[in-house]
């Protein structure tokens, strides 16, 4: 009953290598092939038609790409490309990286999160991928992998674009680094349906007690994540600063405005650039408010 | 309402009157208001049930559609020779290859069947190839050059109302241009408010796609049709004008619908799908995608309504004017139906004697729209609503006291002049609204789940900033069609050895007709065996199963039928007991008189007996409107009243249903169980038109066709629904028997319809829930259907059996029960796979049995520790051989068996 595989797609070859070396060299040798993992985003593009059914390298048997570390004394956690959202979610990582817990947990359905990575969430580099702000807001590393070796890339410059990143052809996202924050870290996100929603505009705060600093990134109100640090300078001030209890209210309306100016939002079939700049500049600050009210 | 009228007749009676026997009476069980459950609703959720894509045959070709890229554009040139090139390619067929009329519609037939040298929308099918495989007719799809000529758009109705736009079809840019005047036109209220309504292109979003099977006759001069439409006469009719053929030349079969919603009532694939195996003279099988699907059906219109309320100081309503616009998009479909209904309903379900309403159903180069759920009244009732909530502000009124004040009673005139002479309970319905309970305090409960907050698990919103709402709606809604639309359903009952067959062919979309139909023929004919028979066009028209129709007119037509039996059932029991028919009657499962001196079950009483019963059904007349749309157009009418309770995030917009209550005017809930499916079933799909779906078109291009950006509620957007079932009977009731009125929104649904002749090829419970595979056979279809062992114990067996292989036993009666094991290829019996069966049976087991069950596994020895724990001895060790290994065993009555690897 329901599909045959057949109806939908050609036939095309997979080949799922056991170690990482094998992958990069399968890779290396057939320039035209597709990385997959959990298929969420690549199956959507392939049943529309987007994407031509090419040979297919499967990365999900990697285990250099499945680990999840904690590292509580170097802090930082590691996640490899290929743990899916539920993996982590049921891990210890996701109380070291709360914000991140709460990013993956916004993604799609359960279905959706029990085959979704984050590679795949890197690498497709959506605007509006869930993952991307608290990634960026973390100040987290990518790690990639080729024939020719190994880089580490910070988020901010994996990212050049609408679904464009740093990866060459030939290289393979091998895991990310997230260090541990001693501070307060939150995401929240905007969508018109209250469950399984493709962000309107979502947003991280990341407040750093260690050097002092906060980092606001948001996602979906511009090409690639956004920081905004005029924005970020006012809620370190109010956070860290001298400013009386009295100032919180208007620093709070006073970052709002400072993160919605930072924002260069497109209309679309799911917003318009005005609701974008206007809901991403409200969830910023209430993010801000629930630092400033939760923070040990 | 006129009396049904029976039809045909034919019988064959013979021999055996055996004698009464006096037993206590047994009530029906699953007759008319019990809730039996529906036959394919287990076989959904769990995800078994074929829809009408799931059917297949050997050597079919897969079909699929070229469709214009522009919304309008003229056609300068198509080469289909590239796609014919293509190996595995076995037709490309343009307008030219169209046989017949060119063109099909509901209404107005003016929608090309191919594209004919222009295109008015986007999506519209250009060229259509057949081909091995479905891959293969995709990129012959690709391959085909069309030389497109992009002419402007016409986006917006109201160039079409100024004249401004250009001429988009021979037809006219107007599809209708009605008013509706009654009263005073020059009242003014003491209190007048006023507000310009829009109403999004909701999308019927049915999970079932499109899909149909096409297989020629041998001959080439007829074709055979599986499809999951809502008509299937109209098909036929549509069809068979297209395709140039004798009606009886095209011959439709009901296949498993997923879902309607008016999305079905137009054409789609099928005179696609008919053309395509009349020209290769192969079966064919087309399927849209759900990105095509946005494509291949009409929408609900939106629309924009001008509303100015008229009222006295104290609320009362003077005088309702209104403009209405609705955008039918680039073909007609029932744009001309559903924009009456709007404007006939613009007063909502209120006392109003002046009115002017306006309304303009154009085309535009938009996605052409036609029949969704509610049917023009959904817009109109937005803005009538709305109104009153700011009819209820300027009075300074309650909203629920402004509703009060002004409901509509029992013969109140509508501003078509009509009066409403059927039950009007608007007020028992609000009142009973309020009085439903309140959820808990909010918003967001305690606050400590998120997803109890708009925006979820997305952290949107904290507790302080979201604020609770409660707001108001009730509404008028017609049933049935209207404007003098002669409508009648046909059925036919057959009554034999205690069991009734039924045959209609009325649409099964979910909506749960075939259960009710069962419930039907249970309460009249005293039965509890019930068959359908398939849904298909070798019996008379049923009509559309659409405007709330269905439960009245094909359950009447059911009605009418079974009660022409019964009368006849009782004149043979009259006669054989030389008793006065006029005494006897069918109480629970027996023929009774009115004395008690003869009580006969129907079983016994219809055993040796042949009753055959045909019977059309038709509501009373309506008439067409005049020009100020005036007359008695409607049928009959249904009133609701809901309260939602919302959470708001006022400053993002954001909402969360948190409940809603509802009393609906049901008329007699047949099915409550079922009435209370589509009360909730009605209320997400309104849910998601007020707060998240919408087709975005621009300039005449869809921007979301996937479920990725037309948000449809989850679980989460779900609300709770308390409901209050008004049940008042039909005053007409007294005019002409049969005409109880039925739900709105009854569905119904059954279950228990088993196949009563046991030895016999298939007897399908229906048409729409058989899955399986169709398969093209000359001469009787055979395979194998059960298994049946014979035994002293049916029951025990069952649940040896059942518990071994992991499936519910089922009874049919002490004698007979049955199983449905999973079968090779993981299918069930209905799906392909045999079930087995245990019949009482008085001879003991000798000897060996003769043929015996295999069953297969994957483990061995854990199956056979099962089977043991359950009851059975094990009868030797594992045997290897080549085919695999397996354990001899003996079930609980002794019958060998095996465990099998597979
Ligand atoms: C119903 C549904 C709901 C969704 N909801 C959300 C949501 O709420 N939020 C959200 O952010 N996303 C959502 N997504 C998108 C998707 O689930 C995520 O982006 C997910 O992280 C993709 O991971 P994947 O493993 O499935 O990627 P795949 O589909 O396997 O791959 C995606 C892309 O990444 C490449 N790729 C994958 N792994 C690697 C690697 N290790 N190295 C290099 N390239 C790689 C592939 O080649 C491909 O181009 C949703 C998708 C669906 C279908």
């Amino acid at each position: 009953m329901g599909w045959d595989a057949g109806d939908i797609v050609a036939t095309m070859s997979v080949t799922s290598p056991d170690s990482l070396d094998a992958a990069l060299a399968a890779l290396a040798d057939n320039p035209a092939a597709h990385v997959l993992a959990g298929g969420t985003d690549m199956m959507v593009e392939l049943n529309f038609g987007r994407r031509s059914p090419a040979p297919v390298v499967s990365v999900g048997r990697i285990p250099e790409l499945r680990g999840i570390d904690v590292d509580r004394s170097a802090r930082f956690v590691r996640l490899g490309a290929a743990v899916t959202f539920s993996e982590f979610l049921a891990s210890e990582a996701a109380s070291q990286a709360p914000a991140l817990a709460q990013a993956a947990r916004t993604v799609g359905s359960l279905q959706i999160r029990n085959a979704g990575t984050f590679g795949g969430n890197l690498a497709t580099c959506s605007p509006a991928g869930d993952t991307l702000p608290v990634l960026v807001a973390l100040s987290a590393t990518v790690e990639l992998a080729s024939r020719d070796g190994r880089r580490r890339v910070p988020v901010e410059e994996f990212m050049v674009g609408p679904k464009r990143s740093a990866l060459k052809p030939g290289e393979i996202v091998a895991g990310v680094t997230v260090p541990i924050i001693d501070g307060w870290q939150g995401f929240a996100t905007v969508g018109t349906r209250n469950a399984m929603v493709i962000a309107v505009c979502n947003a991280a705060l990341v407040v750093d007690r260690h050097d002092r600093s906060v980092r606001l990134a948001m996602g979906s109100v511009g090409p690639t994540i956004l920081r905004a640090p005029e924005a970020e300078s006012v809620a370190a001030r109010m956070l860290f600063g001298a400013e009386p209890t009295s100032a919180r209210a208007d620093l709070l309306v006073e970052f709002e405005r400072r993160a919605s100016a930072a924002v260069s939002p497109i209309d679309d079939q799911r917003s318009t650039a005005d609701y974008r700049r206007h809901a991403v500049g409200v969830i910023a600050r209430r993010l801000l408010d629930r630092a400033s009210r939760e923070m040990p | 309402m006129r009396a049904a009228s029976t039809t045909t007749t034919t019988s064959t009676s013979t021999s055996s009157a055996g004698a009464a026997t006096v037993a206590p009476t047994e009530p029906v069980t699953g007759g008319l208001g019990d809730s039996p459950l529906r036959p394919d609703g287990a076989l959904k959720v769990q995800g078994r049930f074929a829809f009408s894509s799931d059917d297949r045959v050997d050597a079919m070709l897969h079909g699929a559609t070229l469709r214009s890229p522009h919304a309008a554009a003229r056609i300068v040139r198509i080469d289909i020779a590239p796609a014919l090139a293509i190996t595995g390619v076995r037709a490309v067929l343009t307008a030219s290859d169209v046989p017949g009329t060119l063109t099909y519609g509901l209404i107005d037939d003016d929608q090309p069947v191919l594209a004919d040298g222009v295109v008015r929308y986007q999506g519209e099918p250009v060229a259509l190839v057949a081909a091995d495989h479905p891959e293969t007719a995709r990129r012959a799809l690709g391959s085909i050059v069309v030389e497109w000529e992009p002419l402007p758009v016409v986006a917006d109705p109201d160039d079409v109302i100024a004249g401004t736009a250009r001429e988009l079809h021979p037809r006219g840019n107007v599809f209708r241009r009605q008013d509706v005047a009654c009263g005073d036109q020059e009242l003014v209220g003491e209190v007048r408010v006023e507000g310009t309504y829009e109403i999004g292109m909701q999308d019927q979003a049915f999970l079932g796609l499109e899909a149909a099977l096409g297989i020629p006759d041998p001959d080439g001069a007829g074709v055979e049709l599986f499809v999951a439409t809502q008509w299937l006469h109209e098909d036929r009719k549509q069809l068979s004008a297209c395709l140039g053929l004798a009606p009886e030349r095209v011959r439709l079969t009901l296949s498993g619908v997923g879902g309607a919603f008016g999305g079905r009532e137009d054409l789609s694939l099928q005179v696609h799908t008919a053309l395509l195996a009349l020209h290769t003279r192969r079966p064919v099988r087309m399927q849209y995608t759900r990105e095509e699907s946005f494509f291949g059906h009409v929408h609900r219109h939106p629309a924009t309504i001008w509303m100015r309320h008229h009222a006295d100081r104290d609320g009362t309503l003077r005088r309702v004017e209104a403009r209405m616009v609705f955008d039918g998009g680039a073909y007609a479909s029932t744009s001309h139906a559903v924009l009456f209904n709007a404007i006939t309903h613009a007063q909502g379900p209120y006392r109003c004697l002046n009115a002017t309403v306006e309304g303009w159903a154009v085309r535009t180069n938009n996605p052409p729209c036609g029949a969704m759920r509610g049917f023009g009244v959904v817009q109109a009732c937005f803005a009538h609503e709305s109104q009153m909530d700011r009819l209820a502000e300027a009075c300074g009124l309650d909203p629920v006291e402004v509703r009060l004040r002004n409901a509509m009673v029992t013969g109140d005139r509508l501003i078509t002049g009509q009066v409403v002479d059927s039950v009007a309970p608007v007020e028992r319905c609000i009142r009973e609204t309020v009085a439903l309970p309140m959820p808990p305090d909010g918003p967001g409960g305690d606050a400590a789940d998120p997803r109890l907050l708009p925006g979820g698990v997305g952290l949107t919103t904290d507790a302080a900033h979201v604020r609770r709402g409660v707001g108001f709606g009730v509404s008028i809604k017609n049933l049935m069609y209207s404007e003098g639309f002669d409508d009648y359903s046909t059925a036919r009952c057959r009554l034999a050895d205690g069991v009734a067959t039924l045959k209609f062919a009325t649409a099964e979309v979910g909506q749960g007709f075939v259960t009710l139909a069962q419930q039907i023929a249970r309460t009249r004919l005293g039965v509890s065996d019930v068959v359908l028979e398939p849904i298909d066009t070798s019996i008379d028209s049923s009509g559309s199963t659409s405007a709330s129709r269905q439960t009245w007119m094909s359950g009447g037509a059911v009605d009418a039928a079974c009660r022409a039996v019964r009368s006849r059932l009782l004149d043979a029991v009259a006669q054989r007991h030389s008793i006065e028919v006029e005494a006897l009657e069918i109480v629970g499962t027996d023929v009774v008189s009115a004395d008690g001196s003869l009580r006969v079950p129907v079983t016994e009483a219809s055993a040796g007996l042949v009753i055959d019963e045909s019977a059309h059904y038709r509501h009373r007349p309506t008439v067409e409107p005049d020009a100020q749309g005036q007359g008695d157009s409607h049928v009959a009418f249904a009133f609701v009243a809901h309260r939602a309770v919302v959470d708001v995030d006022p400053e993002l917009g954001l909402v969360r249903v948190v409940q809603i209550a509802t009393a609906q005017d049901v008329g007699v809930a047949l099915n409550p169980l079922s009435v209370r499916g589509q009360i909730e079933g009605g209320i997400a799909q309104g849910l998601g038109l007020a707060v998240m779906e919408e087709i975005v078109v621009r300039d005449g291009i869809i921007r979301n066709p996937s479920f990725t950006d037309y948000l449809l509620p989850t679980a989460l957007d779900a609300p709770e629904v308390v409901v209050s079932l008004v049940e008042e009977y039909e005053p007409l009731a007294a005019r002409g028997q049969g005409s109880r009125r039925a739900a709105v929104h009854i569905g119904n649904t059954g279950d228990r319809c088993r196949d009563p002749q046991r030895d016999r090829a298939p007897d399908r419970p229906y048409a729409g829930a058989t899955p399986g595979h169709l398969r093209m056979t000359t001469g009787p279809r055979l395979h194998l259907w059960e298994v049946v062992v014979d035994c002293a114990e049916p029951a025990v067996l069952a649940a040896f059996y059942a518990g071994l292989c992991g499936c519910e036993p089922h009874r049919f009666d002490d004698e007979w029960y049955w199983i449905e094991p999973a079968s090779r290829g993981g299918g069930v019996a209905d799906a392909g796979g045999p079930r087995i069966a245990f019949q009482r049976v008085p001879e003991p087991k000798v000897g060996k049995v003769r043929l015996h069950l295999d069953l297969g596994t994957d483990d061995l020895e854990g199956a056979v520790r099962r089977a043991v724990s359950l009851g059975a001895g094990r009868l030797g060790d594992p045997v290897t051989d080549a085919a695999g290994s397996f354990v001899v065993l003996a079930d609980p009555e002794g019958h060998e068996f095996c465990v099998v690897t597979e």
